[in-house]
């Protein structure tokens, strides 16, 4: 069995620009932060981004790296809104297709079926018909029913985080909720997995039970052990979010200058950096 | 006006006057009466505190959620997920949500931005689709959630900002626009409004009106903070809480006293 242990480097470096991505994770929970940030890093742009999104949407509409997004919302849970986002999204710099939560995941099933669309009740009678021109409704064969057929969301790439990884791409979710991950990855030509820990698969059923495997190495194309790696979101039972960093980096969002001193000290480095940077600004501020 | 004598007497009595927090509260859970053994879905405070006051009085087959994964047997600590406390009876992470909605074993009370006369919501953007004035959540589960299930929505601070006479953008779908889908829409049940000042209900048009105004609140505000025409004349006062829900309120699920967070006394 091939081991597909890499660096986030080597991972990210797979996503070319132009590529429609899936982010896995649910507002600002467990979201693959650390390949987020790898490909801030990148020159990679012009993406199409899929996700029930969380502050990687802000960081990455903020980069300039977002040329469309598909979202049903975009949260950071305790704080309502992703300034970042709204900001971008007010200056009309994104092309947007905005989903009732259950289409998002009715796009997303199509594609791991390899259909074009699945049909859905959600989205008759809202204003998500006449913003989303491009879709279309399908006719029942059976009764005079007619229904939102949402589209199939097929992935280039899928990054996804969880508790635990074999080297293989077996992955592993010890928290409450699995959110849509394995759905990202099947509707993904290529999974990147980064996990807190990367363990023997001998050792898997160590922390969980069997039911805790989200989804097999099948799906997986890369695996890339990235502690804290969904900081400053929650990675349950591993941490829970970060608020206090939170709020600093929804407050310097705000304000132009302050987020230029937040990029200098917390985007324009490697991880190693940004993790000594969060850990220096919690020792000045006294929180944790 | 005619007032309801004999509640406001009994919880003066035994607990003292309720505080329009608690009148609210009440309201949000008088929206569950005819529910039976479906998943209450609350957003906000005093939507949240008034589902679990239903569910110990008048609604004892409703089956609550934590916010999070999990299903409480009766309900856990105020704002805090089930792993605070409290008896899991069962696992409902945030797909099985989606499936669960999809069969109408559910009844929400949702937020709202915006909402108009016929009960369309906006919860996404102010302004225009491609370059909004604020951009807002999104539209999030408020399409499903209309087109699946009963909704009612809670409206902490009623003004004229919010009940407009078009929204911006229809994310929870209303009346109107429900009638001229038609058939496939046909689980589409928007149930009351229930604001700081008043409750609202629908009429056999699909049409919003008032069907009761909060103990101590000019019937004038009510029509000054709508931004539609409404008609005040001939509306009740809308009930207060007994002494038994007080004491469930005060004592059992909001000890701390965080329903004046959202609606001042």
């Amino acid at each position: 069995m091939p081991d597909k242990s890499m660096s986030a480097a080597e991972a990210v470096a797979t996503i070319k620009s132009g590529m429609t991505v899936g982010i896995g994770g649910w507002g600002s929970r467990r979201k693959p932060m650390a390949l987020v940030r790898e490909l801030l890093r990148s020159d990679v742009t012009d993406l199409t981004v899929v996700s029930f999104g969380g502050p990687e949407v802000g960081l990455l509409a903020q980069a300039g790296k977002i040329r469309k997004l598909i979202y049903g919302f975009v949260s950071l849970d305790s704080l309502p809104l992703d300034p970042l986002f709204t900001q971008a999204r007010e200056r009309g710099e994104i092309e947007i297709e905005e989903y009732d939560e259950g289409m998002f995941v009715a796009g997303l099933r199509a594609a791991g079926a390899r259909l074009d669309f699945l049909p859905i009740r959600a989205g008759l009678g809202s204003d998500v018909l006449p913003a989303n021109p491009q879709l279309k409704t399908v006719k029942s064969p059976y009764s005079d029913e007619e229904y939102v057929a949402v589209p199939a969301s097929k992935l280039d790439v899928a990054l996804v985080h969880v508790n635990r990884a074999d080297a293989q791409g077996n992955a592993q979710f010890l928290g409450p909720d699995p959110y849509f991950d394995d759905l990202f990855a099947m509707a993904a030509d290529r999974t990147i997995v980064s996990a807190e820990r990367v363990v023997p698969t001998d050792e898997l059923l160590t922390e969980g039970s069997f039911h805790t495997l989200l989804f097999s190495r099948m799906f997986t194309s890369a695996v890339v052990e990235a502690p804290r790696g969904a900081h400053f979101t929650t990675c349950e039972p591993d941490y829970g979010r970060d608020e206090a960093f939170q709020k600093h980096y929804a407050t310097a969002a705000r304000d132009p200058e302050a987020w230029a001193a937040f990029e200098k000290t917390f985007l324009q480095t490697d991880e190693a950096g940004y993790h000594a940077a969060v850990a220096h600004f919690h020792e000045t501020q006294g929180a944790s | 006006m005619t007032t309801a004598v004999t509640d406001t007497a009994a919880s003066t009595t035994a607990q003292g006057t309720a505080t329009n927090a608690e009148v609210c509260i009440a309201a949000c859970a008088d929206t569950y009466l005819e529910s039976g053994e479906v998943l209450a879905h609350a957003v906000g405070l005093i939507p949240t505190i008034g589902a679990r006051l239903a569910k110990l009085t008048t609604a004892p087959d409703l089956v609550l959620t934590d916010g999070e994964a999990f299903l409480m047997s009766e309900p856990g600590p105020l704002g805090k997920p089930a792993s605070a406390g409290g008896t899991i009876e069962g696992w409902t992470p945030f797909r099985r949500i989606f499936d669960i909605l999809a069969t109408g074993r559910r009844q929400s009370i949702m937020g709202a931005s915006q909402i108009d006369a016929f009960g369309n919501q906006n919860i996404s953007l102010i302004g225009d689709w491609k370059k909004p004035k604020r951009q807002l959540i999104g539209v999030r589960g408020a399409p499903g959630n209309t087109a699946n299930h009963r909704v009612d929505y809670w409206i902490s601070r009623h003004s004229a900002r919010i009940f407009v006479e078009r929204v911006d953008m229809v994310s929870g779908v209303g009346y109107d626009r429900a009638a001229a889908v038609g058939d496939t829409l046909r689980f589409h049940h928007i149930g009351a409004v229930v604001t700081n000042l008043c409750v609202f209900d629908f009429d056999e048009t699909g049409r919003i009106r008032v069907r009761s105004i909060h103990p101590g609140v000019d019937p004038q505000e009510v029509i000054d903070q709508t931004g539609f025409a409404i008609d005040v004349a001939n509306v009740p006062e809308t009930r207060t809480p007994s002494a038994e829900e007080l004491q469930l309120i005060r004592e059992v699920i909001d000890p701390r006293g965080l329903r004046a967070r959202e609606v001042a006394n």
